[in-house]
């Protein structure tokens, strides 16, 4: 096999859309999903005499972004143009980042290794630009439709080390930045609305050997899976190429899903030449010390000391803890949830029970669900109390959900409040024995495995409200 | 004023078949226009320092109402949606603007005859080119047709046409005016300037216009003197905060004659740079240099002989340079979304190359080729990089003749006075004209051009350089010059 013989080397691209409300260097709104060419002014529709004006907003969440991956953000970074010609580039440049990037050197660990040591993946650089429009081939026949609705949208681009050596890695990476960007609240990070774009550079070499290979750029990606499977069959592809005597040659490949292969790109990327120069319309980007100071101050906290954290203060398993940690949203949900009810294994179980199965026929928000975690954990409370049961709990929980009714109030109007009355209890017994005469009778002539079963009809009489311990209690002294 | 105008322009031959100055304008709307400022000024007489008077703009500058084409085939027609903040500022001090002048095709050029609608003609002789490529804005102010104009710089496209001219030519401090609206040729040359009749006229031109604007982040927020305050002499008594919207000047305290005496010199260093001397200077001009050089001597001021060594090297820097921005900037008239579109109908490249083929003229092609050459990879450290490292050697001797003690340097505008239209078809010769204006682009320092004289019937102008934001020096040493002069200025 010849891919044994070799090892996979990758570096990463990641265009990241930060989420501001106006565009990188114009008023214009960000919105996702307006018609055509409606969000557009004179500077990013590229009128004649129109300039750019930096967003400050978007400094402020490519230096976060940048302190968040551990890189060194650079006092003084120059905005480049980035020169060629593409309808859907309305300058006919974009304005990027050259040789002086806002931020360079970080980095980001993606899991343990054999030895239990940090998997580290190296980042070049960070740099801010703007992004490009649309062109929509598809729509009229014979002709391109271009919306410049995204032109000027602030990006980042996150550039990693070539430290990548699986297509799992590059998984790993992937989830672990698109993580880390969620918890600094600088992005949607979505790749179906296309606010995270992966290329990927990938070379092979024999295992041991210092020196790269030569690259190919692998574009077109439209998922984290579709990245590691375009990984794959670019790997394999490179490895035959060399085991045939054959070179691999620089150039562009674009994945095509629906047939799991890559295939050359139409354009020449490879002899592009962006003749790169200083953007003489914008001044350079000076971020003094205290600000980044400040920023670094004010950096939310990040997805691994938020694991040690929870896991230490609720004593809940690495296991779990990664579970409920996997988006801010739901950590933060669950931590709401365990701070207000005392119970961090309850409110665990019932967060990703309960609450994720609730969310999930609508693929609702859960920042946005209807039960609240102060709601939840009165929830919890009264469960915990035995003022109404587990399984009464649940429906309470269900009647949450639909009207958005407090759990107190809930279980009072459903009556579901839990009985511990000696004689409303025996009353139950009583009934369930007679109107179960042939288990009355075997359990009480000592098959006691029935008691489960002669528990399961009284609580099911008494809708939920009898507490279990105490239906327990009285069947065995009948029993006995 | 306004009907004035439009009668000067038919007397003295404006159009098309005549000067060919202009290149839009609309005489109705303008007087309507008039009518209702003239009606506006009933009710208040505090409606601008300009209120009623007709200013013409250079067809680079966005307007809204006449077409902005920057005289060339690739805009035929295109009407701006926004306008320039300096001609924002001028309307709001109430002037009324009454025509986009010709020009060098995206200001490429020395002499306006590179403009896709013909070439103007100087209205001192009109053999002559008046200069460019602000030429349609200088003739129409030499012409008596407005007593303001705007122009625009990137390498002297304001002073050299006001020398050609016989009138006052304005570059003032890069920064100093918004270039929001003005189409770009070379970014970091780039500023918008006045012409006016005389300094005066100029001085209130500039500052209508100068000052901070949000909209252009290489505009600087230095506070703005009021120029005409120079004509007293001494140093800049009073400033007015930089500002983000259209200003508002109000009626001028500013008394509109210096009186006798004010123009002194007195204590003023004036340097005089060899290298703007050369043996090869046309000799009529350095005798004329020679004499401005004795009246600043009258007026107490002291002439030092300085050097700025680097600025032989001014012409191709700046021709490197230059042309790569613009090969950036004029990226975007590609047929997509305005202007001209030519489609053969095979394909997108096609498109492009058949729209940017027939759009552009000779000299803009030139250029774009030029800069796209310079930028690419393996050339750009030979060319671009060294030609930066090299501007910055040019800035660094200016400022350290001004750092040196030396207030204000004069040197001639041009090497000649104008020449015949189709007298100069190399274009290297023609970048020539630019030798002694250019450095102050490539500084990014203030220059202004006065008439100093006439050889023959020809106007000659003398150029006045000062260090960075200082416009009010400048001036002062022109209002001097201007008064000393008298009608010499003009013989």
């Amino acid at each position: 096999m010849s891919r044994e013989r070799y090892e996979m080397v990758v570096g990463l691209e990641v265009h990241v859309q930060l989420k501001t409300r106006t565009k990188a260097f114009c008023g214009c709104s960000t919105d996702f999903g307006a018609p055509p060419n409606v969000n557009t002014c004179p500077v990013c529709l590229a009128l004649p005499g129109a300039l750019p004006v930096l967003n400050e907003r978007a400094v402020e969440l490519a230096t976060r972004a940048a302190l968040g991956l551990g890189c060194r953000v650079n006092p003084v970074s120059v905005f480049a143009r980035k020169n060629y010609f593409y309808p859907d580039l309305p300058k006919g440049y974009q304005i990027s980042q050259f040789d002086q990037p806002l931020a360079t050197g970080g980095s980001v660990v993606i899991g343990k290794n054999e030895k239990g040591g940090d998997v580290q993946i190296g980042i070049t650089r960070l740099h801010m630009e703007e992004d490009a429009g649309k062109s929509i081939h598809d729509r009229y026949p014979g002709a391109t439709a271009i919306d410049l609705n995204r032109a000027g949208v602030p990006l980042i681009e996150i550039v990693s080390e070539p430290d990548i050596r699986t297509s799992a890695g590059a998984g790993a990476y992937l989830r672990t930045l698109k993580q880390i960007l969620q918890y600094l609240d600088v992005s949607d990070v979505s790749m179906e609305e296309g606010s995270l774009r992966v290329d990927a550079n990938i070379s092979v070499r024999p295992p041991g050997q210092a020196t790269l290979g030569t690259k190919t750029e692998v574009k077109n990606m439209n998922s984290f899976s579709a990245v590691e499977r375009a990984l794959e069959a670019e790997f394999e592809r490179q490895c035959a190429l060399l085991d045939s005597g054959g070179k691999v040659e620089q150039q562009t490949l674009l994945w095509d899903g629906a047939r799991e292969t890559v295939r050359p790109s139409r354009t020449k990327e490879g002899s592009h030449d962006y003749r790169y120069f200083p953007e003489p319309d914008l001044r350079p980007l000076i971020v003094d010390e205290k600000w980044i100071s400040d920023a670094r101050k004010h950096l939310p906290e990040l997805p691994e000391a938020r694991k040690q954290r929870l896991a230490q203060e609720f004593g809940i398993s690495h296991v779990e803890v990664e579970q409920l940690t996997a988006t801010p949203a739901l950590s933060d949900y669950f931590e709401a949830v365990a701070r207000a009810s005392g119970d961090g294994k309850s409110a665990y179980n019932w967060v990703m029970g309960e609450v994720l199965a609730a969310l999930r026929p609508s693929g609702g928000d859960i920042a946005h669900f209807r039960v609240r975690p102060a709601d939840l954990a009165e929830l919890l409370n009264l469960v915990r109390d035995g003022t109404i049961s587990h399984t009464a709990g649940k429906r309470v929980f269900g009647q949450m959900v639909e009207t958005g009714k407090q759990a107190a109030q809930v279980a009072a109007d459903e009556g579901l409040l839990q009985v511990g009355d000696e004689g409303a209890i025996a009353t139950w017994v009583d009934e369930v024995l007679s109107e179960h005469p042939e288990e009355a009778t075997r359990y009480l002539a000592g098959e006691k495995k029935l008691q489960g079963v002669l528990v399961g009809f009284v609580m099911k009489k008494s809708k939920g409200r009898a507490d279990p311990k105490r239906v327990n209690q009285l069947l065995s002294t009948r029993g006995g | 004023m306004i009907r004035a105008s439009f009668q000067r322009a038919r007397e003295i031959g404006a159009g098309a078949d005549g000067l060919n100055i202009f290149l839009h304008s609309d005489e109705s709307a303008s007087l309507e226009e008039a009518d209702a400022m003239k009606r506006h000024l009933e009710s208040a007489p505090d409606a601008g320092v300009l209120a009623g008077v007709p200013v013409a703009i250079k067809d680079n500058i966005a307007s809204l109402g006449l077409p902005t084409t920057c005289a060339s085939r690739i805009l035929a027609g295109y009407v701006s949606p926004f306008e320039a903040t300096a001609i924002t500022r001028l309307r709001a001090n109430g002037a009324l603007i009454v025509a986009k002048t010709n020009m060098d095709e995206f200001a490429m050029g020395s002499s306006t005859e590179n403009s896709a609608y013909g070439p103007t003609r100087n209205p001192h002789d009109v053999r002559c080119v008046p200069g460019g490529s602000s030429g349609g804005s200088a003739a129409a102010v030499a012409a008596g047709i407005t007593p303001i104009a705007l122009g625009s710089e990137t390498g002297g496209s304001v002073r050299q046409p006001a020398a050609f001219c016989g009138v006052v030519g304005v570059k003032p401090t890069y920064g100093r005016v918004s270039r929001y609206g003005l189409v770009a040729f070379a970014s970091s040359l780039d500023q918008i300037g006045v012409l006016g009749r005389t300094v005066e006229d100029a001085a209130l031109g500039l500052e209508t216009i100068a000052g901070f604007d949000k909209l252009d982040s290489t505009s600087s927020d230095a506070k703005v003197p009021i120029y005409r305050l120079s004509a007293l002499g001494g140093p800049a008594p009073e400033t007015r905060s930089p500002d983000t919207e259209a200003i508002r000047l109000g009626r001028s305290p500013v008394p509109l004659a210096p009186s006798p005496g004010a123009t002194t010199l007195r204590g003023v260093i004036i340097g005089k740079p060899k290298e703007y001397f050369p043996d090869s200077l046309d000799a009529s001009t350095k005798d004329l240099c020679e004499r401005a050089f004795d009246r600043f001597r009258s007026l107490g001021a002291t002439i030092r002989n300085i050097s700025l060594p680097r600025s032989p090297l001014a012409i191709p820097v700046y021709y490197i340079l230059a042309p790569a921005e613009a090969s950036s900037n004029l990226a975007r008239f590609d047929g997509v979304r305005y202007g001209l579109r030519v489609d053969p109908g095979k394909g997108l490249k096609a498109m492009y190359e058949a729209t940017r083929s027939q759009g552009f003229g000779p000299e803009v092609t030139r250029r774009v080729l030029l800069g796209t050459y310079v930028l690419s990879a393996g050339y750009y450290d030979a060319y671009y990089k060294k030609a930066q490292a090299v501007r910055t050697l040019i800035t660094d001797d200016f400022r350290s003749v001004f750092a040196s003690g030396v207030h204000a340097i004069f040197t001639p505008t041009t090497p000649t006075p104008a020449f015949q239209v189709g007298a100069i078809s190399d274009p290297y010769e023609m970048y020539l004209n630019d030798i002694f204006t250019v450095t102050a682009n490539l500084a990014g320092v203030p220059a202004m051009s006065v008439p100093i004289g006439r050889v023959r019937r020809l106007p000659v102008g003398g150029q006045i350089i000062t260090a960075h934001f200082d416009e009010f020096t400048m001036f002062r040493v022109a209002y001097a010059l201007e008064a000393a002069l008298g009608a010499e200025a003009h013989q």
